[in-house]
């Protein structure tokens, strides 16, 4: 992917040979993710490789919600977790005990009894189905708070789904999760992660890069440059004739089918589905993943994986207190590069001025907008910005679009 | 709202023992008083929650962390010099420090920029539940209250109610004397705050910033100062609870999230930055989650789910809130 090519592109500073150098570069990361099968252990295949692009599925879906729609979701990893649990419910738990297709009024069964297990082809169906919908749900609920309330919604749904499947034993069999979900095998291919990483590795690369390209798409589409339109400023598009709303909804919804998909990946490669996969620590984790790889990038969420997973790899074996590194890693980050590795270049550049002003501007016209919804650049209103002495003048954003994102 | 939903739903089931079980009456005012302790401690914890939400618009996601971190330290003063007083004392004002150290190192400079501040409270609560849990490992910790405010009062105005509505002789409504002090203190907390905000020079000033601090600022008052003081106190409340919390059942690892997210409930619930709502939001909740314990014991957190649905789609902005 073209991550390392942007990293590459602006150091050289070489404008005219961008095109030339993105492509280059893109050819090089794709051969070497082609051929890393080659040189790898299984375990760099899985554990390092396969499960970054699994963590980056995910993280994709919030970027691609955070960046290009101006909603920063916490429901994205329990949105993954309903699409896991859908696949340990279709694949495991019916093919052992016989459950029940419905649900229990009062004790009373509503619905039909299956003892064998669906077939492949419809439990991956019916989980992407399943994360899709209570996508919509969610977007529904929360679609019309913005900003900080729209963090806190999502965040609060998302901790309800894991209170739910940590309390309900009848269909998310409680603490204990649904375990024992085996990956696919197709036409005689196994692709258990285990036994047999390679055809893992490749399944999860090649689904990632479809989701990869898949969103490259869908943001430049006359649908995702409404969203980037509607993310700016929502005022001025619903003038414009635009359905703000469902716009919003319409991106939540791809987003939880992109979770899902990471899910049910996720739910193969663990082959366990339980309530710690989904709670606070697990939902925070992606939006770390998101912020160290630059919540505007899409190759980001990739890159900020792998860090996150080289992180967590390593660092347990030096320390106990890992997650304190992965802690003040992420206030780092946060703090002094808010565009995360992606944009660390660019923040080096500008690091003289960051420490006299303790303030990151945005970096471009292009992404003003967007900072100023994340409260990455400039303030996102003049009523927050009481000492301030004129907005930063990197910044394209005009007063009227600051307004209109917080109305 | 997982482990300290089920300590208290155990302390409920040993108050409830001693009475028939048959008894609908009996038990459902003893339901409600478990809901009114419950609603009393998440009011404490989302009063400051809220306040700080208010005034400066942080998110602090970090709240759950102060509320666990106060507890703790709360115990270890009891636990050192026998004194519950200054447990509570050393509880909240270690927090309020806290706070203060966290407002103005690291939220002050990027005041105005609400998604960075929360999520550099995020990165806080993550390192900060992993010291927690290397210094405190994973026991509970359980501070023991004054005997004046500790073991069990009869409470005869609910008895005779009780006795009132039903066609048997019922035994006496007896309930934990500490549970009924929780209730009291955040009454009284509720109060000094609302006296706070409404009726003082500082309250005059939080309530006009909330409305435009520009126009506070440019009037010559020191609004730096104001959300200093407004943010250690926010962060005292939620020690304050860690304490409360630690002496009516116990604190442990981990208790830092369930609070957070009943923080996050209760103000959306109630409405965001109003002190009214928080006690509302609280009270529902507890209330809520504790018939829901009894009555559907698996699907408590369900129903609070969809108690909060209802309320977003009829009032998004809660049901004390301001429209945004």
């Amino acid at each position: 992917m073209s991550a390392s090519a942007r990293l590459v592109a602006i150091a050289a500073a070489g404008r005219s040979h961008r095109g030339i150098l993105i492509a280059a570069v893109a050819g090089v990361l794709a051969l070497f993710l082609i051929t890393f099968p080659l040189y790898a252990s299984g375990y760099q295949m899985t554990a390092i490789a396969a499960l970054s692009m699994i963590l980056g599925i995910e993280a994709l879906s919030l970027i691609f919600l955070a960046g290009y729609g101006g909603m920063v979701s916490l429901a994205q990893t329990a949105l993954a977790g309903l699409g896991a649990y859908t696949i340990g419910i279709l694949t495991v738990s019916h093919s052992l005990a016989g459950d029940l297709i419905g649900f229990r009024v009062f004790g009373q069964a509503i619905g039909y009894t299956v003892h064998s297990s669906y077939p492949l082809w419809a439990a991956v169906l019916i989980a992407l189905l399943v994360s899709t919908a209570f996508a919509f749900l969610f977007a529904v609920i929360s679609v019309r708070s913005q900003g900080i309330y729209f963090l806190m919604i999502t965040l609060a749904l998302a901790m309800i789904v894991y209170n739910v499947a940590e309390e309900n034993y009848t269909i998310f069999n409680g603490h204990g999760g649904i375990g024992g979900e085996r990956a696919p095998a197709v036409g005689g291919v196994s692709f258990d992660p285990i036994r047999y990483p390679r055809p893992f590795y490749y399944l999860v690369l090649v689904v990632a890069a479809l989701v990869y390209f898949g969103v490259r798409y869908v943001v430049r589409s006359p649908f995702g440059l409404a969203l980037q339109g509607i993310r700016d400023n929502p005022r001025r598009m619903r003038a414009l004739g635009f359905w703000v709303e469902g716009h919003r909804v319409a991106a939540f919804t791809l987003a939880g089918f992109i979770a899902g998909v990471g899910g049910v990946l996720y739910v193969w490669y663990y082959q366990i589905i339980s309530p710690g996969f989904i709670d606070l620590t697990h939902t925070i984790n992606i939006l770390i993943i998101a912020v160290i790889g630059g919540m505007i990038y899409f190759e980001g969420a990739f890159l900020g994986a792998l860090a996150f997973t080289l992180v967590t790899n390593f660092a347990s074996s030096y320390t106990d207190r890992y997650n304190t590194v992965i802690g003040l890693t992420f206030l780092l980050i946060v703090l002094f590069s808010p565009n995360g590795l992606m944009g660390l270049p660019e923040t080096i550049l500008r690091l003289p001025r960051t420490l006299t002003r303790f303030r990151t501007v945005t970096l471009g016209p292009s992404i003003a907008g967007l900072g100023a919804s994340f409260g990455l650049g400039p303030s996102s209103s003049q009523r927050d910005r009481p000492r301030e002495t004129g907005p930063p003048a990197a910044s394209g954003s005009s007063e009227e679009a600051d307004r209109g994102i917080n109305a | 709202m997982g482990d300290a939903e089920h300590r208290r739903m155990t302390g409920l089931v040993l108050v409830v023992s001693h009475g028939p079980s048959t008894d609908d009456v009996h038990s459902f005012v003893l339901y409600t008083l478990n809901g009114l302790t419950a609603g009393a401690l998440y009011f404490l914890v989302a009063s400051g929650f809220t306040l700080i939400f208010g005034l400066m618009r942080v998110v602090n996601l970090a709240h759950g962390s102060l509320y666990l971190f106060g507890g703790y330290l709360g115990f270890s003063a009891w636990d050192s010099t026998g004194s519950w007083v200054l447990g509570i004392v050393v509880g909240a004002g270690a927090m309020a420090v806290v706070g203060l150290l966290t407002q103005q190192i690291l939220l002050r400079p990027i005041q105005g920029q609400d998604l960075r501040q929360a999520l550099v409270t995020i990165g806080l609560s993550i390192v900060a539940a992993d010291l927690l849990l290397a210094h405190y490992g994973g026991l509970s910790y359980q501070l023991t209250a004054p005997d004046a405010i500790n073991g069990a009062t009869t409470l005869p105005v609910l008895s005779g109610v009780v006795n009132g509505l039903s066609s048997l002789h019922m035994p006496d409504v007896i309930y934990p004397t500490f549970k009924l002090f929780v209730f009291g203190f955040a009454a009284v907390v509720g109060i000094l705050l609302w006296l706070m905000l409404n009726r003082t020079r500082l309250g005059i000033i939080v309530r006009a910033a909330i409305d435009d601090r520009d126009m506070v600022s440019a009037l010559g008052i020191n609004i730096q100062l104001v959300f200093a003081l407004l943010f250690a106190l926010g962060a005292a409340l939620a020690g304050l609870a860690g304490v409360m919390q630690a002496s009516t059942t116990s604190i442990t690892t981990g208790d830092d999230q369930p609070y957070l997210l009943a923080s996050l409930i209760v103000v959306i619930i109630g409405g965001m930055g109003s002190l009214g709502g928080a006690a509302i939001g609280a009270l529902l909740v507890g209330l809520v989650e504790q018939y829901g314990l009894a009555y559907a014991p698996t699907n408590a957190e369900a129903i609070i789910f969809v108690m909060m649905v209802i309320v977003l789609a009829l009032r998004p902005q809660g049901i004390l809130g301001r429209p945004a």
